[in-house]
């Protein structure tokens, strides 16, 4: 029961690692934003998870109702998944400079090049 | 009237000034109204300080929202001053900017350069001012996401991929520390810093809060340059315009070590979680190594910007050092080398942002009779690099000094050796650029048409913050005295 309770922190825990190991091992770029966008997520699911109270229902005001979800944290979480599209859009774009200068989005081809220079 | 609302101000002009720049298209435009909302923002920060120093602390509410549910802005010794140095970096940055920006960018590029610059300005005072934890992550971000563009526009390729490592790096970063804060509102309930200090000591040993005390200090450990998480400021700084250089050197990692101080000292600092020497074992042989290995490492660069860049870490590393102390004295050492650092490095680099202009290279060879050539230049870099160094009569020597001191309170010898051996080496790296420049006959002697010196609007912002390297080198009693002020106000002692 308790472990199943966790649920969604185990999965915070799995995205977040999946993501951070993309960032680190993948030489791809474009696989490299993935794996943040990715490692990013989990920390909105963290956010979300706990702002929800057991037996809470959305937080608007009606009859019959006594228990509500704690809106803060979502409301947080939406300023940081805008924060989370302007990185991604950001970081796409030198993709797309590198890729314009460089000829490949790949980092060891990268390298290579800026030591023959 | 508008006095109570200056907290508000202070992020708000540069704040507003962004879009406008860009609606102005023109250059020239965009950089005018950029130097008055630069210079609005130095006025503002100067009164505020003031008023801090004279009546305490103040609490600014956004919207009228009472704290804790509120966004409260707070200005204290501490933040009042840090807001001080990036607001006056700001103010001599842009006047030096025209000249340098017209040089290095395309004319299509420069208002969207005075964009991301007064965004970066925005996020960096924002970060310094606010009392919400959450509230520091979004301008945290509004800076870092302009300042990577701000990399990008550098004229090498390779500042493309600069700007890329630092994206990954600084968004693992912030991150880190979004996911600390959350872990804090998860067993707290709040997000006002205060309300955190109050309620955190009760639950000091949870593990939560020791998950999110490790979370942030990474995070700001990773936008601080902290020794081993460093590797992506060497090439953003080597490659980045020579403007931005000098701007970011002197006030983004200044306002990351704010970060950490507020965290460690003000948030986390009534908490017995922060085991004083928890924070000694892990600090002081970061600092120990940032201060060693950078130095070292800084002698072995051709590129005299990257070799500052890697000089920029190792005085991270005595900054880290005296945080670690966790003493009235190493906190001091640590806020007067904030300020004292944030001077020289922007001046050195204003200084090579001359150089760049007039010889379109800052490879060591390449300033081979520059003595000689462009003396006030070389002679400013000189005096900053004496700063560097810690030679007695700089503002380099009064932060070593105050440093020192704290480490023998602690009866440290080791640390007191390593501040004497990272002097030395800082006196190498600092030498080779000296003999190049000084005796060593330029390529082009001969030839008539020789190099002149920078225009007078570089050449002044410059000779500003040498000038005042050297001069809170011999009148220390404002720095170290607010400083001083600061550290105990951080330790609890009140202001």
């Amino acid at each position: 029961m308790d472990a199943l309770g966790l649920y969604n922190y185990w999965i915070v825990i799995v995205l977040m690692m999946t993501g951070f190991y993309v960032v680190v091992s993948r030489g791809n770029l474009v696989k490299k934003i993935v794996g943040l966008n990715i490692f990013q997520t989990s920390m909105f699911i963290l956010y979300i998870s706990m702002g929800k109270v057991a037996g809470g229902t959305a937080p608007i005001l009606a009859e019959g109702f006594e228990t509500y979800s704690n809106p803060l944290p979502h409301v947080l979480i939406l300023t940081a998944i805008v924060v989370g599209v302007a990185t991604t859009a950001l970081g796409l774009a030198l993709v797309v400079r590198i890729n314009e200068a460089y000829g490949t989005v790949e980092e060891d081809e990268i390298q290579l090049q800026d030591q023959e220079a | 009237m508008i006095a109570a609302h200056l907290p508000a101000l202070q992020v708000v002009v540069p704040l507003v000034a962004a879009p406008l720049c860009l609606l102005l298209r023109r250059g020239g435009l965009a950089w005018a109204l950029a130097l008055a909302a630069s210079w609005a923002a130095f006025a503002i920060a100067a009164l505020l300080l003031q008023q801090v120093l004279s009546t305490g602390p103040i609490s600014y509410q956004l919207g009228g929202w009472a704290p804790p549910w509120g966004i409260e802005y707070r200005i204290d010794v501490v933040n009042g001053f840090v807001l001080l140095i990036v607001a006056a970096i700001g103010a001599v940055v842009l006047p030096y900017a025209r000249v340098s920006v017209a040089h290095e960018l395309p004319e299509d590029q420069q208002a969207t350069f005075y964009t991301a610059l007064m965004l970066c300005l925005t996020g960096l005072l924002g970060v310094t001012i606010t009392g919400d934890a959450f509230n520091l992550f979004v301008f945290l971000e509004i800076s870092s996401l302009s300042s990577y563009v701000l990399i990008a526009l550098g004229r090498d390729r390779r500042a493309l991929t600069a700007a890329f490592q630092y994206l990954v790096m600084g968004t693992i970063g912030a991150t880190f520390i979004v996911i600390g804060v959350g872990l804090l509102y998860m067993v707290t309930g709040t997000l006002n810093m205060l309300d955190l200090a109050e309620r955190l000591p009760p639950m000091a040993e949870s593990r939560t809060v020791l998950a999110a005390f490790a979370f942030l200090t990474v995070g700001t450990g990773l936008k601080l340059a902290l020794f081993p998480l460093h590797f992506w400021l060497p090439n953003a700084y080597a490659y980045a315009p020579s403007v931005v250089t000098a701007f970011l050197a002197a006030t983004a990692t200044k306002v990351s070590i704010y970060m950490l101080l507020r965290f460690f000292f003000t948030v986390f600092g009534t908490a017995d979680s922060l085991d004083l020497a928890t924070l000694e074992n892990l600090l002081i042989p970061l600092g120990v190594a940032a201060i060693l290995v950078c130095s070292t490492v800084a002698i072995f660069q051709t590129d005299v910007k990257r070799m500052l860049a890697y000089s920029s870490v190792a005085q991270v590393g005595y900054m880290v050092l005296g945080i670690g102390f966790a003493s009235t004295a190493g906190l001091t050492a640590a806020i007067v080398h904030l300020f004292n650092h944030a001077m020289t490095k922007g001046g050195l680099f204003l200084a090579l942002g001359c150089m760049a202009l007039r010889l379109g290279s800052v490879q060591i060879e390449s300033l081979a009779g520059l003595g000689r050539r462009m003396p006030l230049t070389m002679f400013a870099f000189v005096l900053g690099g004496f700063s560097l160094i810690g030679v007695p009569l700089t503002a380099g020597f009064i932060s070593k000094w105050v440093l020192v001191q704290a480490a023998l309170e602690r009866g440290n010898w080791l640390v007191v050796a390593v501040i004497l051996v990272g002097s030395l080496l800082a006196a190498v790296y600092v030498w080779r650029v000296i003999e190049v420049a000084y005796f060593r006959p330029g390529a082009r002697d001969d030839a008539g048409e020789g190099i002149a010196e920078a225009p007078l609007s570089m050449l002044i912002p410059t000779w500003i913050l040498i000038g005042a390297s050297i001069y809170f080198g011999i009148h220390t009693s404002l720095t170290l005295g607010v400083a001083e002020r600061a550290a105990r106000f951080l330790l609890g002692g009140g202001a």
